[in-house]
Order: structure tokens, then C-alpha cells, then sequence
């Protein structure tokens, strides 16, 4: 699938909206599965309902780190949910290298993997440019 | 309909009394909030009353045998009885659905063997009764704490997999039986690497002369962690760890926890106490439990006897697995929308309505119990990714097992077109388009830029599975779709 248009993400905007979930903004240039907490954007936008102001502070996030990986969040705090409903990348580096499986071997034919992102060798904020 | 009008015989002399008359029959009895309650559909033998069936359906999964013992008037025998306390004919058979009330205290504490030995024990046996089915139960409250439930739930498990939004999908390793080790692990990477977010054992993989579990577990981690680095996603394999002893399945669970597995898996047929204790290792080792409930349709697939799934669900809920397999709508195997919709619903929902269009016969409060991921497997392909969704919604695994290895193009492709048909089908629905009515023609324009989505929509374009249901709800809609 190509990288979702501006019309799209509005739309994805909306319908979280429609349902009550406030979006957020994250960014990170430390791609890596288990990378959870992502550098916020602001704190959720818990109170704004306009979907043109979401995609404005989208926008913002994308000027000031044009190279990293930006995502849209939408939470859901009801009760028995308590949790992200939707989360998607808006934004990924062109050059990402992607990452490297290191296996460690072990008696009895284990091996312990780890994966690592080459790009993560750098340090933060000179991982992805133009 | 009437109670037995022959002459009273003195409750205790010894001998036989009609169970309706030893106190299993209380048609004013009010229901506590406490009682587990039951639904039985019962067919009595001919010359049977129906009020005394269900009466000795109480009896018998109670405090009853089939005469008088005086030994009763050692207990507070009222409090012990169950109570039939209501009796419905089912309109055009010779069926009748008997609503029987248990006490609490009948029954252990956080023991799925000791409350399925009383319901379902000598009862189903029971000669008045030409048939007997287990339809619904109502679980209160207070006997659902005293489980521990999911190991981790839908929510924990989102988070550990860290996705969002929409369905995960699976894939079932095949051929079920033959593969060497080195093969199996192919078809996981393959598959995992395409876009998949689990793959998983068959029922009936554990540890044959063709692949030992060891040698299997070794291979498959390498293809998912290999998948892992390719996508920069977490993947899972459930590794079934189905053995023979609860000694071998820890040995085998241990060994794919120390290698990384994210979830491990077992089958129905180990049996409840086995599943109860594997969930407790389940959250004990932060390992996500899968079950496949293999041989179920023995019991659950009949309409007049034996136990329905919905029951089943509701016992595996508390005995705690995160994963069950729960019907397709669409697939090969059996299964009428409106039922599996109740399953569904018994999994995932904190309150489940009384609904007996779904099937559902009494209120269900889970209070704050996790809920579980069902999984629709068996015959689905992603030319039905508009119907999957729509029948069965988000929180859901759809494993395409022969729609993922019998792509043309390759596993990988097949497990591509899978994740670019559900990505297109969830980017439609949440623009709010019309995706069940329109979803051929979302299928279609993804496929422009998906060739793998295009061979698969070609391959099973026409491929249904179109057979009526044996077991279906007694109460029927009109068809809206």
C-alpha cells in the first residue's frame, strides 16, 4: 500500500474523533520493536475536537523533525479498554537501513537472538538525514 | 404444565420419590444473585413429564441419587438441592429448555473440573432422558473472582505486540504432519516475513517421529526472529506445547519461553485442570497462551446433545487462556453467524445482555475479568476480508492457513495479500465508506498496487463454503444480509 495522503490521514483523524479518542503525536529516530515510549509531541490532545488543529500539530511535528519516524495515536479510556485504539506511522526516514540479527549460540544448538537497528549505532539525532 | 398428582408419599420413607417431589422442583424459587444458573435443552424419554426431567436433571447434577437416603437429614438439604425453576417447551419439537438454579457453595473455588464434574457429570448419562445439552450458563460474579482468568487479555496483549486497530492475522503451518524442522521454520519466516503477525502449530503437531518438539521449536525461532529483523515488527509462533504429561508440557513451555517465544500453545484436549495450570504459568512467565480447541465438535456441534460452545467459552474465559478458537461465520467449518456471534461476544465483552437470538440465555457480568482474543480459522481467504471483518470486528486473529501456503505466488505473497487486503479494509471502514457492500471494489483497487493480493483474489474468487448449520438458535431474525 503507498504511504497514506494528507486526505487520508484527515479522514483517519476524524473517525477517531467520531469515536471519542483523543490523537496524539509521537516521534522517534530509535526504530526498534520494542521501543514503546516514543518522544511526545505535546501531551495527547484530549480536548480538541477539531480535526484541522490535530493534523496542524502533525504538520508542526514533521517540520521540526523532517528525518524521523512520526506516528498518530488515538486513545481509548474506557473502562475495560484503557489503551491505544489506533496507532500509525504518518512518516518513516527515506534511508532507514533496518536492523541486524545477532545470534548468539549456546550449547545444546540454542541461540539467542537480539535484533539491533543500524541506524541506532549513531547517536540520537544524527541517525537519518536527507 | 402440572405438577404429578399421585398421592403424596412422606418425603423420607425409604424408596423411590419423584424428584419433582424431593424438593428439585421449585417453580416459585427467585433466582440469588449468588446461584449459578443453567440452561438445559432436554428431550425426556416418552411418558416422561418434562417438569420431572428437568427435575432429575437437577437432582442428579446435585445432591441426589435415585432413591431416598436419610442421610440427607444430616445437611441442610434445601440449601444443597439445585432447583428446576422454570420449564419452556421449544415451539414445534419435542424439546424443552429447563432453567435450573445451583447454590455457590456447590461448587470449588477456581476449579473448572469440580464445576463441569456437577453440571455435566452423571447427568448426561441420565436414562429419563433421551437427550441433554448444556445451552448457557450464568456465572455470577462472586464465583468469577475466584479465577484467575487470562493470563494476559486482549489489551495486555495489544500492548506487548504493540498493534493497534485492527485484526491480527495467522497462518497454520502446512502440510499439518510430515515436515522436517528445517521445512516448518521455511514456512514460518516465509510467512511472518510477508506480513503476518503469527504463524502456528497444528493441533496434532507435539513430538512425532518426523519432527521432535525440540528440534521444531529451534527452527521456527530462528524464522521468527529472522522475521523479526526483516520487518522491524514483533511476530509470534505458537509452539503447541500438547504433551502427554503436565511434566513434559512445562519442560517444553520452559524451553520456548527461554528462547524468545512470545506464546506458547496448547489444545482442549489436555483437559480443564491442565488448561488452568498452564494459564498460571502463562502469567507467571509473561508468555501469551493460545488454545486450539481441538475435538470440541464432539460435544458442542449437535443441537440436542451436549454442550454448547457458548459454555465452553465462558469456562475457558475462566480458566484463562488469551487466545480460542471460535468459528469463522464464513469458513469450512461449522457454524451459524448468530451463534458465533454470541461467542464472540461472551469473550470480549465486561457484560454480555441476555440475547437469545445469539444464543445467549442469561445476563453474563465478567466484572473487570480480561477479555480474550478469539481467532476465526478454517477456510477464509482474503477475498472475504470485508465479511470477516464486519462479522467478526477488530478484536480478532484471522489465520489464513491454506489462504497464506496456497498462494501461487509463494507463502510470502499469500501472507502480503493478506495484510494488504485487511490494511485497505480498515482504511476504508474508518473513512466511514460502506466496506461490507463495497468491499469487492476495495479489494479490487488495492489489488492495483498489491500483485500478491491480485493472484489471491483470482485464485479463491468463487471459493464458499455454503452449507446449513447443525447447531442454530431456536429464535430467528429476519435475514439482514
Amino acid at each position: 500500500m503507498p504511504p497514506l495522503t494528507d486526505e487520508q490521514i484527515k479522514r483517519q483523524i476524524q473517525y477517531a474523533l467520531d469515536n471519542d479518542w483523543p490523537l496524539s503525536v509521537e516521534y522517534t529516530d530509535d526504530p526498534h520493536p520494542r521501543n514503546t515510549y516514543w518522544h511526545m509531541w505535546g501531551l495527547p490532545m484530549f480536548d480538541q475536537k477539531d480535526p484541522a488543529a490535530v493534523f496542524y500539530e502533525l504538520e508542526q511535528c514533521k517540520k521540526a523533525f523532517p528525518y524521523h519516524y512520526i506516528r498518530l495515536n488515538a486513545y481509548d479510556r474506557r473502562l475495560g479498554r484503557q489503551t491505544l485504539a489506533l496507532s500509525f506511522i504518518v512518516q518513516r526516514p527515506g534511508n532507514d537501513p533496518g536492523f541486524r540479527l545477532l545470534r548468539q549460540e549456546s550449547p545444546d544448538r540454542q541461540i539467542h537472538y537480539t535484533i539491533e537497528s543500524y541506524a541506532s549505532m549513531r547517536p540520537e539525532g544524527e541517525r537519518f538525514t536527507e | 404444565m402440572a405438577n404429578s398428582t399421585k398421592p403424596e408419599k412422606n418425603r423420607w420413607a425409604a424408596g423411590v420419590t419423584p424428584y419433582a417431589e424431593m424438593g428439585y422442583w421449585q417453580p416459585d424459587y427467585v433466582p440469588k444473585e449468588t446461584d449459578i444458573l443453567c440452561a438445559f435443552r432436554i428431550v425426556p424419554q416418552e411418558g416422561v413429564d418434562p417438569i420431572e426431567a428437568a427435575a432429575a436433571v437437577a437432582g442428579e447434577s446435585s445432591t441426589a441419587t435415585w432413591t431416598v437416603v436419610w442421610t440427607d437429614r444430616l445437611t441442610a438439604h434445601e440449601h444443597y438441592q439445585a432447583k428446576a425453576y422454570q420449564v419452556v417447551p421449544v415451539p414445534g419439537t419435542d424439546q424443552f429448555i429447563a432453567y435450573i438454579a445451583y447454590d455457590i457453595d456447590l461448587f470449588e473455588e477456581g476449579s473448572i473440573a469440580n464445576l463441569t464434574s456437577s453440571i455435566i457429570g452423571n447427568v448426561f448419562s441420565f436414562k429419563a432422558l433421551k437427550s441433554l445439552r448444556l445451552e448457557d450458563m450464568r456465572i455470577p460474579l462472586h464465583y468469577v473472582k475466584t479465577f484467575q482468568g487470562p493470563a494476559h487479555g486482549i489489551v495486555m496483549e495489544r500492548e506487548y505486540l504493540d498493534k493497534y486497530g485492527r485484526p491480527l492475522l495467522g497462518a497454520t503451518t502446512k502440510p499439518k504432519l510430515g515436515l522436517s524442522a528445517r521445512n516448518y521454520g521455511r514456512v514460518v519466516y516465509e510467512a511472518l516475513s510477508g506480513g503476518l503477525d503469527f504463524t502456528k502449530d497444528d493441533e496434532n503437531i507435539n513430538s512425532q517421529p518426523f519432527m521432535r518438539w525440540r528440534d521444531r521449536f529451534l527452527y521456527v525461532m530462528e524464522g521468527v526472529n529472522k522475521a523479526m529483523a526483516a520487518t522491524g515488527e514483533i511476530k509470534g509462533h505458537y509452539l503447541n506445547v500438547t504433551a502427554a504429561t503436565m511434566e513434559d508440557m512445562y519442560e517444553r513451555a520452559e524451553f520456548a519461553k527461554s528462547l524468545g517465544s512470545v506464546v506458547v500453545m496448547i489444545d482442549l484436549t489436555i483437559g480443564y485442570t491442565a488448561i488452568q495450570s498452564m494459564a498460571n504459568w502463562a502469567r507467571k512467565n509473561g508468555v501469551i497462551l493460545h488454545l486450539h480447541r481441538a475435538g470440541h465438535g464432539t460435544y458442542t456441534r449437535q443441537k440436542t446433545h451436549g454442550v454448547s460452545f457458548r459454555v465452553i467459552s465462558k469456562w475457558m474465559r475462566l480458566a484463562g487462556v488469551d487466545h480460542i478458537h471460535a468459528g469463522t461465520v464464513v469458513g469450512k467449518l461449522e457454524g451459524d453467524p448468530n451463534m458465533i456471534h454470541g461467542y464472540y461476544d461472551t469473550l470480549r465483552l465486561s457484560h454480555i445482555p441476555l440475547n437469545p437470538l445469539n444464543g445467549i440465555y442469561f445476563d453474563q457480568d465478567w466484572g473487570s475479568m480480561p477479555s480474550l482474543m478469539p481467532v476465526a480459522s478454517g477456510g477464509i481467504h482474503a477475498g472475504q476480508m470485508h465479511l470477516l471483518l464486519h462479522h467478526l470486528g477488530e478484536d480478532v486473529i484471522l489465520q489464513f492457513g491454506g489462504g497464506t501456503i496456497g498462494h501461487p505466488l509463494g507463502i510470502a505473497s499469500g501472507a502480503t495479500a493478506n495484510r494488504v487486503a485487511l490494511e485497505a479494509m480498515i482504511l476504508a471502514r474508518n473513512e466511514g465508506r460502506d466496506y461490507v457492500n463495497e468491499g469487492p471494489d476495495i479489494l479490487e483497487a488495492a489489488a492495483k498496487w498489491s500483485p500478491a493480493l491480485r493472484a489471491a483474489l483470482e485464485t479463491w474468487k468463487d471459493v464458499t463454503f455454503n452449507f446449513a448449520s447443525t447447531d442454530t438458535p431456536d429464535v430467528l431474525a429476519t435475514p439482514s444480509l
